[in-house]
């Protein structure tokens, strides 16, 4: 079903947490909303969920407005952080609460609990209870009791948190074939880029209550609409080196990258750099040295302080034979830099 | 195990010396109330079951049997345990979850009583059961009885519905339950244990509760077994220690028996909901 929110605005108290925030989410899509913790995008999640009262705007659900809609009646699915899972029922029990409450007959649910413990792989589990069960299991079972009742949208609030990294990489792909295979509209809240980008079918970048980029997870990676964005995703993070663009780009070290192309005369700027872009024969050179060397196994990353000041991350392949305190002369990939105004929008 | 457990004997040796007063006069009332002793000795001449003939008839000729004493006392402390109880359970979840005016108010009084010595308000609750008609009848010293208690027990609960994860309740909600569904079947459960020593608790604080019906029901019809054990130590007809230990410890074997049974649950008002 397709979701909606129109001027959407949140306040606590005098607070005005999101002011008119517009969002689209297409029937069947998965979308994230990502962004540091304090952005707002639990407080919209909550919100669509119903468990948050909307101070303004509409929420759609398809066509009809549940703005002022109560949450019992609203038909979401919520996966929480904790799972959430009612400690004194079994598995089955608690899958089958919603439809309990709905009233629905024992053969019926049990009907639904087994569909459905089979889409998310518990089926052996359904007698056991909540502690019984390790976090990756109760994540599905939490799934599980999201989807019985066959919601109109699939909430997940950082769902992923508290597994470890196997598991929530495990995980990940698991949550995201149940979606596709259901064909249900979804949306995750998560501070992890990794897990937005890997799961989901656009990203909705929040920042202080707003909306600051959505678009697909690669698009927003090769085409941050501004400083906040292109530092939030990727990972190493991308480098910023102050500059100035009069005849040719002059960073504040006084190392030169050459003609300064359509940037020419723009006066002081900020250049984003990720570190894919930098390294041996990639662009004009920058002396500089290298301060810091991690391995990764399949890859190195370093961190190389230039010459008059400013510092980049280099992401090589294993094997290099750089160490640190090398001096190096490495270039940049002048076609991938990002400019930036001081204020932080693109250039 | 073996020289970790000796290191102790010590402790468990001084220990025991300094209990062996108690223990050894809770013994002789134990053997008291079976006994007969010559005046001057310390070591029974005879066996007799004369002390414990309250079981089957009154004490004074006119007076109550001591199973309507019981009776009394039983309403008395069942009552006060439903009612603190039940009304714990309700007013805990609203301080703990819900956003109603005064909220801050109410919790803080709670814990001004919690700490009062309430009993001394005893002349103006007097006063005020006087007003109502409810002085000397036990339904005014329940009514007492439960107000005294109820800081405690909203405050014992309050502290184990915080200890119930925000989520579940969210859960509920959005799984389509009611609120009042939501505490019933998915809170409720979680608050069980809590429930269950509470509801013990104020039990046997009702039941060993003695100012209360001895300043507000003094008269002989709603006597409860604390204030007649009293009574047979203050009357100089029938001053006798040995009846007076045999009372006692009828009085005191419900306690020991609800404490054997479930002390495991008592427990748990001390854990006041460490598990999640």
């Amino acid at each position: 079903m397709k979701l909606v929110l129109e001027r959407f605005t949140k306040r606590f108290g005098a607070t005005t947490v999101i002011d008119g925030l517009d969002l689209t989410v297409a029937d069947g899509e998965m979308i994230a909303l990502l962004g540091p913790s304090g952005c707002g995008k639990s407080t919209t999640l909550f919100a669509i969920a119903g468990l948050h009262r909307v101070d303004g705007g509409r929420i759609l659900f398809g066509a009809r407005d549940v703005a002022d809609v109560s949450a019992q009646a609203r038909n979401v699915g919520i996966v929480f952080q904790n799972y959430a899972l009612y400690p004194h029922m079994s598995v089955a029990q608690n899958i089958g609460f919603p439809l309990r409450v709905r009233g629905e007959s024992t053969t019926q649910i049990d009907r639904k609990v087994r569909s459905i413990a089979g889409l998310v792989r518990i089926d052996e589990l359904l007698d056991r209870r909540p502690a019984q069960l390790s976090g990756g299991q109760q994540q599905r079972v939490a799934l599980a009791r999201a989807l019985v009742r066959e919601p109109d949208v699939l909430l997940l609030d950082e769902p992923l948190a508290n597994l470890d990294a196997k598991l929530r990489m495990e995980m990940r792909s698991e949550i995201r074939r149940v979606q596709l295979e259901t064909g249900i509209t979804a949306i995750l809240v998560t501070h992890d880029q990794v897990e937005a980008m890997s799961m989901c079918d656009r990203i909705a970048l929040m920042k202080t209550g707003q909306i600051v980029q959505i678009s697909s997870p690669a698009e927003m990676y090769d085409n941050p609409a501004d400083r906040y964005v292109a530092s939030f995703l990727g990972n190493p993070s991308i480098a910023f080196l102050a500059a100035d663009a009069g005849e040719e780009l002059r960073l504040a070290g006084g190392q030169s990258l050459g003609p300064a192309g359509r940037l020419a005369g723009q006066g002081p700027l900020e250049l984003g750099v990720r570190p894919e872009h930098y390294g041996p024969g990639k662009g004009p050179q920058l002396q500089g040295k290298v301060v810091m060397m991690e391995t990764h196994g399949r890859e190195d990353l370093f961190e190389v302080d230039l010459d008059g000041g400013g510092r980049l991350r280099a992401i090589l392949p294993a094997g290099s034979g750089v160490r640190t305190g090398a001096s190096v002369d490495w270039g940049v990939a002048v076609e991938r830099l990002f400019a930036f105004s001081p204020k932080g929008a693109r250039l | 195990m073996q020289p970790h457990h000796r290191s102790y004997w010590p402790i468990v040796a001084a220990l025991t010396a300094l209990s062996a007063p108690l223990v050894i006069m809770y013994v002789y009332q134990l053997i008291d109330t079976v006994t007969t002793t010559a005046p001057g000795s310390i070591i029974p001449n005879g066996i007799t079951l004369q002390h414990w003939q309250f079981l089957s008839q009154p004490i004074t000729r006119d007076g109550p049997t001591i199973w309507a004493l019981a009776g009394n006392t039983l309403i008395f402390a069942c009552s006060t345990a439903v009612v603190v109880t039940g009304v714990s359970l309700t007013a805990a979840y609203a301080l703990s979850r819900l956003a109603m005016p005064g909220r801050g108010l109410f919790l803080g009084g709670l814990i001004v009583l919690h700490a009062f010595p309430t009993l001394t308000l005893i002349v103006a609750v007097f006063l005020i059961l006087q007003y109502m008609g409810l002085y000397d009848t036990l339904t005014g010293v329940i009514l007492v009885k439960v107000a005294f208690e109820l800081p405690f027990g909203i405050w014992i609960m309050k502290g184990f519905y915080d200890s119930v994860p925000w989520e579940i309740e969210m859960a509920g909600v959005t799984d389509g339950a009611s609120r009042f569904t939501v505490w019933r079947l998915l809170v409720l459960p979680q608050v069980q244990p809590g429930l269950a020593a509470l509801l013990i608790f104020s039990f046997l604080s009702g039941w060993s509760e003695f100012i209360l019906p001895l300043v507000l029901a003094p008269a002989n019809a709603p006597q409860v077994l604390a204030t007649y054990l009293a009574a047979i130590i203050a009357d100089d007809r029938v001053a006798d220690f040995s009846l007076f230990k045999a009372v006692s410890i009828f009085y005191a074997l419900p306690v020991l028996a609800i404490y054997v049974i479930f002390q495991k649950k008592l427990m748990n008002i001390y854990g006041g909901g460490s598990k999640g």
